[in-house]
């Protein structure tokens, strides 16, 4: 519990002082991205690595979080402050209600109902041209401001969306080692075992998918303050693709796994720039190499290997 | 409304219903088989219709020498999927299994835009474009083709699967593999041939409907989810059940477009796939099974 105080804190010193080491510029912006896609991989990594439940469907919830928060805050005009855990409310409830006949399915059948749930969300983004603006997207998202400081440059919102991100990270580390966190493991390796132990397994699988739709939404407001323009390019099958290679190439079940693929998948195409058209290709591959060779993902699977290489160059000493 | 527009409505709905079907027998094959829900399926029908585009416009291949040779090449490409990824994956669980399959998809989906490019093309109908008049509604040859080949595929499979013994083995693989394996069936050749002929099935959806359509790299996501919608509403049976899902599929999709709105057509399939997961896992047709769910 300790070294885990410690790790964070020195993961925390780390992010903080990132943007000194950069002086702004235009990684600040890619950065910023990686925070909104951390919290995003750690919500559905609760879902999928330590509930064992998968959905194909987070980037609807995502989307939701960022066109509720985007058209009461642009349309209505309200306060972010004030749109933001409203709209968290809301997409909590609306995850709750289809949580139960939604999480009563299993495996590849639970798959395909979530990745159809994010298909119909992704086309209501697309239809109700009235309120969302359909396929051209949604602009003039106020920047939100605390008092007279308005986050509106990639340094300001850097400091802004990290800040909701450690504190995520500190909230799934408390859960993950409480009660919930064990029970959820237990739901994990065996529904039939927990429920004998006395764990309410369907109560709780909802619970977790609610939690990770409030956390995807709030991940989506925030987006929506940062980039004052959404269209539901961003929210399609695709995303939600991208968003299970993040967990899976960290590894499930891991918060700083999650950290460490949002960030590989965010940065890597910034990277590879000339490579554009590939990335679907290396989303592809990647995923298919990381469950054959790294089921544990790199948190688990880099060390191992590691130690595999060690022992074979100690073997050959002996 | 008038009856020869609720007419023309139905028949379209027909024939789209029809390639569901063929989609959607894939799906249950390799799921009888296997257990899997093979998510790449509808890359197969992407392969089948870009295959041809390319058998034809740059090989310059006669039609009927094309469509042989794409359902082929397609056959091998889910040979392949099946020996590199599905096989050798040491922990089969069904996230695994999801992923996997997923992962595949999109490769296959990347590969194919890297190779063919973004755009959309065309294929020349099989018999021209002379359009049939039936009852005040009218139809292209082409949707004839469409029901033709799909009632000649149905009873191919059907002989396959009753009349055959590696057709009847691998229903006694569906039944119960370990027992199936007991009495001499060799489960994972027939696990090969599932990926076989629903790779197989898949092209030739994709390779008919296409000159309706038009085809893409990227169709392969909404024909496939359309066809699993088919399978779930025939129970995933692979017979007359999923046929029936698929038509039923195609004419609501097609009297929705019509009657509502086209823009919501595609989110009709998806309601109706979750409705039916919701309260009737089973298929509409099929007897409660709680191992389904």
């Amino acid at each position: 519990m300790h070294r885990d105080r410690i790790k964070f804190l020195a993961f925390a010193a780390v992010i903080l002082a990132a943007p000194q080491l950069f002086h702004g510029g235009y990684l600040m912006n890619v950065l910023v991205f990686v925070g909104i896609n951390t919290m995003l991989a750690i919500g559905l990594n609760l879902l999928l690595g330590y509930a064992g439940q998968i959905s194909l469907g987070h980037a609807g919830f995502f989307g939701l979080g960022a066109y509720l928060s985007g058209i009461l805050t642009s349309t209505c005009g309200w306060n972010p402050w004030l749109a933001m855990p409203l709209v968290a409310a809301v997409v909590g409830a609306a995850a709750f209600l289809i949580g139960f006949p939604i999480l009563k399915l299993k495996g590849h059948y639970l798959a395909m109902a979530t990745l159809g749930m994010g298909i119909i969300i992704y086309i209501v983004f697309n239809e109700t041209v009235a309120l969302t603006g359909g396929p051209s997207g949604l602009s003039g998202i106020p920047n939100i401001s605390l008092g007279d400081l308005t986050f509106d440059n990639d340094v300001k919102n850097y400091y802004l969306i990290w800040f909701f991100t450690l504190c995520l990270i500190l909230l799934t580390q408390n859960l993950a080692d409480s009660r919930v966190g064990r029970a959820l493991r237990a739901v994990h390796d065996s529904e039939v075992a927990a429920q004998v132990m006395g764990i309410n397994a369907r109560l709780l699988k909802v619970q977790i998918f609610t939690l990770s739709a409030v956390i995807s939404s709030v991940a989506g407001s925030l987006y929506a303050h940062t980039m004052t323009f959404v269209s539901p390019a961003s929210f399609g099958f695709n995303f939600s693709v991208e968003l299970l290679t993040m967990v899976v190439i960290g590894g499930l079940g891991s918060i700083y796994g999650s950290f460490l693929g949002a960030a590989l998948l965010t940065l890597l195409p910034e990277f590879l720039r000339a490579a554009h058209d590939y990335d679907i290709v290396i989303y592809g591959g990647l995923l298919m190499t990381m469950v054959m060779y790294m089921p544990g993902g790199l948190v688990r699977g880099v060390p191992d290997l590691f130690r595999k290489l060690q022992k074979k160059g100690g073997s050959r000493h002996a | 409304m008038q009856f020869d527009q609720l007419l023309q409505y139905t028949l379209s709905g027909l024939s789209t219903g029809a390639i569901y079907a063929l989609i959607g027998i894939g799906f249950s094959i390799i799921y009888n088989a296997t257990g899997i829900i093979n998510f790449a399926q509808g890359e197969f029908v992407m392969l089948g219709g870009m295959l041809t585009m390319f058998f034809l416009g740059l090989l310059k291949l006669p039609l009927w020498a094309a469509v042989p040779c794409s359902v082929a090449a397609t056959t091998v490409a889910g040979v392949l999927f099946e020996c590199l990824a599905i096989r050798p994956l040491k922990q089969p669980t069904p996230i695994n299994l999801v992923i996997i399959t997923i992962g595949g998809s999109i490769l296959i989906r990347g590969l194919s835009m890297l190779l063919w490019g973004k755009d959309t093309h065309a294929i020349p109908p099989f018999s021209g474009e002379e359009p049939i008049n039936i009852g005040g509604a009218t139809i292209l040859p082409q949707h004839v083709w469409i029901l033709g080949v799909t009632l000649v595929i149905i009873a191919a499979n059907k002989y396959y699967f009753y009349h055959t013994i590696s057709g009847k083995a691998m229903r006694a693989c569906a039944y119960n593999r370990r027992a199936a394996g007991l009495v001499g069936i060799d489960v994972r050749r027939m696990v090969l041939f599932s990926f076989i002929i629903s790779s197989a099935l898949g092209s030739v959806a994709g390779i008919i409907v296409a000159p309706l359509t038009m085809t893409a790299y990227d169709v392969g996501i909404m024909l496939g989810l359309k066809g699993f919608c088919a399978a779930i509403i025939g129970g995933m049976s692979g017979g007359a059940a999923t046929v029936v899902g698929g038509l039923i599929l195609g004419i609501l999709e097609s009297l929705g477009a019509g009657l509502i709105s086209s823009g919501y057509k595609d989110a009709i399939a998806f309601i109706i796939l979750l409705l039916l997961l919701f309260i009737r896992p089973q298929g509409l047709f099929g007897k409660a099974q709680s191992e389904r769910v």
